[in-house]
């Protein structure tokens, strides 16, 4: 009846259990404070059913902050339990969870917490920086978010019905195979993954039409922000990209359940077709991440050095260089698998080139401080702490490029400090510049800077203090996913600086938090009335803060870069034009989030064999498709006068 | 503000540069092999032209954050500095010309450094096996017919060549004194060649995840003179203590922390049975090696 699934698939570690409890009562205040203050229509109405790309954007952000609470907490567990296990101390995680804890670590960092992070940002930002009322398919995107969702749920109930992967983050095969993984542990990670990838491809999809196809008249593509531009090379990427990687576990997927025979170690299985694959999509995906990091710089950068973009066009090609770029380089993640000396020379080379559109970015953004005035808030801190910390990670990236040394450092920690090092020093110091720099124009109040250059602080200093001795202990030998080493070694004194430098990184997501909540409960005293908050040069900032569910009462038309500082430098109000018309607009729909839970239903019946389940999901995902095939009445127009009122109270306010 | 920035940047890199120095009797830092010497002085040759391009801009970023601040009303501010070619061709230039010069060092040195590629020496190679098992590391000496698990000795100043494969999920073998690693896989051969430099003991590692057991699977490299060499062939000749077919199948089996082990003598073509067997479901390593013409 139930499959695989009975009580015994409940771990009964403390630790997980523990996990566990704290997980529950959080679930359990959430539902409970739902019930008590009758917010369940509320809910279902302005959330779960929204099409609203800021709304379902600000979803992605509460998934991407809760996620990287989960993934933290891994950090933690790993770098305490490597503190302790040394010689003849056992650390306090036997291999069977510390091995789920690392697979689960990358898995939810990247996927459900960088991921979910990009595609907030793009969300709550594309669509007001060009000019556009919502994106191309606003149920399509409701759709993305929400099995977005349905993945990070799957896995985090991994947590304490079965287990999750024993494989590491790419469950490389054979390991990954039945007899070597006979669990649901895999079975979890194909699913989880497999649903939220489907929802990332749609995502892309959605947002190359946005940008090509709904510009404000007049923005050319010349025209666009940098912003919208590296969005739009990610996506281009993310379209090309995760069709691998759904066929790729697709294969998987069959060895496991019809005993097919891609990748096992028998009847011609070959597993270096895996890492090929896998790979193919893995590089491209660091650069899906990155692009929009290094969008959100060149906007602080220009803003808070009251100054244009250096080289705009140069920028553009750059990024456009790396898109291309991130193509032809994926076999330098296994040099050491026996390529042959012209294959891995050739694909050190072209890793090698990435390194020259990246450095030609640094290079603009420093010219566009140069004979800048550069205010150093919290968004431009980041970007400076970026400056230094991802050219490191850049440096020690094109060292590993040349085979030679990557035989020697390859599968170590070196490994694991360089590409922590472009992901936090770049990625993650990105988006939450972004965010930063956003967070006005979203929520329509100020985050308090004192807060967040403290938090800034914390990342930065524990970033170096955690993950420099991470680079030492690789050149003395040191590899990665080790659960006990001996003391003759001379490792644990890094390792306990690496912990020490966890727990400072840990101070400032803690103040990041208190921040978020006291600025909340403050936020009547540090309202942005003025919708431009920072002296912005872009569309996004000519509207009110919060923006209208309708973005624009009047769609704007530009005839240069950075339009809005020109207006503002000429002095042209676009605000005064009080004719409003009707503005066409998308109703909301419960179809996407009912659609996932089918979708969910279906990953959940399938990891534990529960076929009947497995075949209601499916009909139920396919009866919801037909249901909404058929309805008609899935937009409406909202009244001019309706428009009006609006604007009248956005315009008062000021 | 600045004065903070500037304080803890110096702290940051005062630290750095601390444990920097602390860990220079690391490992890598001390290589004793005749790859691990070009590998290590490669490491160094590049880090150190790529930061003809680093420090330079570390210094200008530094300075351009301190001049242009918007306190310093002294310093120029001209928001028109958007474009000019002479700048974009140097940004563009310098990564290029640093970039052909790495290009040709990755050629030359990748070519010169390809683990398949014999060493040259005077001295007649030895040849070992190696198989990746769960979780353990079985290398078989087919000259001189024995074989140990999670120790391997080979005399100093003489070119090993290992052929390497596994029969358990992928691994990789690595002595990070001695040289670079390379993967082992189920019905696959790859090969490392590799040479000592000096006499002593060297830590070898699985690189690569594989499962539960694999913190424990670690060996101890020897490298000895060619007299101890013989000496402790011999020695291992007279245990009796052969490894049969059925042995090595019982051998495979996953376990832990395995201990060092030694084997007299070596089912005839067990190595390559282990390979064919795989893709052959006809090999039977409890039947005697079958010699096949390919």
């Amino acid at each position: 009846m139930f499959g695989k699934l009975s009580l015994n698939a409940i771990p009964t570690e403390p630790i997980i259990l523990g996990a566990t409890g704290f997980m529950g009562l959080a679930v359990l205040i959430i539902l409970g404070a739902l019930f008590y203050f009758k917010k369940w229509g509320w809910l279902w109405r302005e959330w779960l059913t929204s099409v609203d790309a800021k709304k379902i954007g600000i979803m992605y952000l509460i998934l991407a902050l809760v996620m990287l609470m989960r993934g933290f907490s891994d950090a933690v567990l790993m770098r305490s339990h490597l503190m302790l296990s040394v010689g003849n101390n056992h650390g306090f995680l036997p291999p069977f969870h510390y091995d789920q804890v690392f697979t689960a670590h990358g898995v939810i960092m990247i996927f459900f917490m960088a991921m979910p992070f990009m595609f907030a940002l793009l969300n709550l930002v594309v669509p007001l920086q060009i000019g556009a009322r919502d994106v191309a398919y606003p149920f399509l995107n409701s759709f993305s978010f929400w099995l977005t969702a349905a993945g990070a749920v799957l896995v985090n109930i991994s947590l304490f019905l079965g287990e999750f992967a024993k494989t590491g983050w790419l469950a490389y095969p054979p390991l990954s195979e039945l007899p070597f993984s006979p669990g649901v542990g895999v079975d979890y990670y194909i699913w989880s993954l497999q649903i939220s990838g489907l929802g990332t491809l749609l995502a892309g999809i959605n947002f190359i039409v946005t940008i090509l196809k709904m510009r404000c008249p007049g923005m050319t593509l010349m025209r666009m922000p940098v912003f919208t531009w590296t969005a739009l090379f990610s996506m281009i990427l993310v379209v090309i990209a995760f069709p691998v990687l759904t066929v790729t576990l697709a294969m998987l997927g069959l060895d496991r359940y019809l005993d097919m025979h891609f990748f096992s170690t028998d009847f011609g299985g070959n597993q270096m077709m895996y890492v090929n694959m896998i790979w193919a999509w893995g590089h491209p995906e660091v650069y899906i991440l990155i692009l929009p990091a290094f969008g959100i710089f060149s906007e602080v950068v220009a803003t808070f050095c009251k100054k244009a973009l250096f080289g705009y066009t140069t920028m553009i090609w750059a990024s456009g260089a790396i898109t291309l770029l991130s193509f032809v380089v994926w076999l330098h993640h296994f040099f050491t698998m026996g390529a042959g000396a012209d294959v891995n020379a050739f694909f050190g080379i072209t890793t090698m080139i990435i390194s020259i559109p990246t450095g030609v970015k640094i290079f603009n953004w420093l010219f566009t401080m140069y004979r800048g005035r550069i205010t150093f808030s919290v968004p431009m801190l980041w970007t400076m702490g970026f400056f230094y910390t991802f050219v490191i990670g850049g440096v020690t990236g094109v060292l590993m490029s040349v085979p030679g040394a990557d035989f020697e450092l390859h599968n170590s920690l070196f490994l694991i400090a360089h590409f922590h090092n472009t992901i936090i020093g770049g990625v993650v110091f990105g988006y939450l510049a972004g965010i930063t720099y956003w967070f006005p124009k979203v929520f329509g109040f100020k985050l308090n800077p004192k807060l967040g250059k403290a938090s800034f602080w914390c990342w930065l200093i524990g970033f170096y203090v955690a993950f420099m001795p991470l680079y030492i202990l690789g050149f003395m030998g040191m590899t990665r996913r080790l659960n006990h080493y001996d003391a003759s070694t001379g490792w644990h004194p890094f390792l306990v600086v690496a912990a020490i430098g966890t727990l400072i990184i840990g101070i400032g997501i803690l103040i990041l938090v208190v921040d978020l909540v006291t600025s909340f409960i403050n936020r009547n005293q540090n309202l942005d009335v003025t919708g431009d908050p920072w002296d912005g040069r872009t569309l996004e900032w000519s509207i009110p803060s919060p923006p209208p569910f309708y973005n624009f009462a009047h769609i704007p038309h530009v005839d240069t870069l950075d339009a809005f500082w020109h207006s503002k430098q000429n002095k042209i109000n676009q605000n005064t034009n009080t004719h409003y018309e009707d503005i066409h607009m998308p109703k909301n729909t419960g179809v996407g989030f009912v659609l996932a839970g089918f979708i969910f239903i279906i990953g959940f019946a399938m990891i534990w064999h529960i076929w009947w389940l497995a075949i209601a999901g499916g009909v139920g995902t396919i009866a919801t498709v037909i249901f909404r095939a058929f309805d008609y009445h899935t937009d409406y127009y909202l009244d001019a006068s309706e428009v009006e009122k609006h604007e009248s109270k956005y315009l008062n306010r000021k | 503000m600045l004065n903070k920035i500037i304080k803890l940047t110096s702290y940051i890199m005062l630290f750095t540069a601390s444990i920097w120095l602390s860990g220079c009797d690391a490992v890598m830092l001390n290589p004793k092999g005749v790859i691990s010497v070009q590998e290590h002085n490669l490491i160094f040759t590049a880090l150190g032209l790529m930061m003809i391009v680093v420090i330079p801009t570390f210094i200008l970023t530094f300075i351009f954050a301190r001049k242009y601040r918007a306190s310093n009303e002294h310093a120029k501010y001209d928001p028109t500095f958007t474009h000019n070619t002479l700048v974009e061709v140097v940004c563009w230039g310098v990564p290029i010309v640093i970039c052909a010069i790495l290009g040709t060092i990755i050629w030359s040195t990748t070519h010169k450094l390809d683990p398949y590629k014999p060493l040259v020496s005077d001295v007649k190679p030895v040849t070992i096996q190696v198989v990746s098992l769960d979780w353990k590391w079985l290398f078989i000496y087919p000259e001189q017919n024995i074989a140990t698990v999670n120790f391997v000795e080979f005399p100093v100043n003489t070119p090993v060549n290992f052929r390497i494969t596994a029969d358990a999920p992928m691994n990789s073998l690595w002595i990070p004194q001695l040289s670079g690693q390379i993967y082992s896989m189920t019905g696959m051969q790859t090969k490392l060649h590799i040479m000592a430099n000096e006499i002593g003991d060297y830590n070898g590692n699985a690189a690569s995840y594989s499962g539960a057991g694999f913190s424990g699977m670690k060996f101890i490299a020897r490298a000895t003179s060619k007299r101890d060499f013989d000496a402790w062939v011999n020695n291992i000749h007279t245990l009796n203590n052969p490894l049969s077919g059925e042995r090595y199948l019982n051998l495979s089996k996953p376990s832990e922390d395995e201990p060092v082990q030694y084997f007299s003598t070596v089912r005839d073509g067990l190595y390559e049975d282990i390979i064919m067997k795989f893709m052959m479901p006809g090999v039977d390593l409890t039947k005697p090696h079958v010699h096949m013409d390919m």
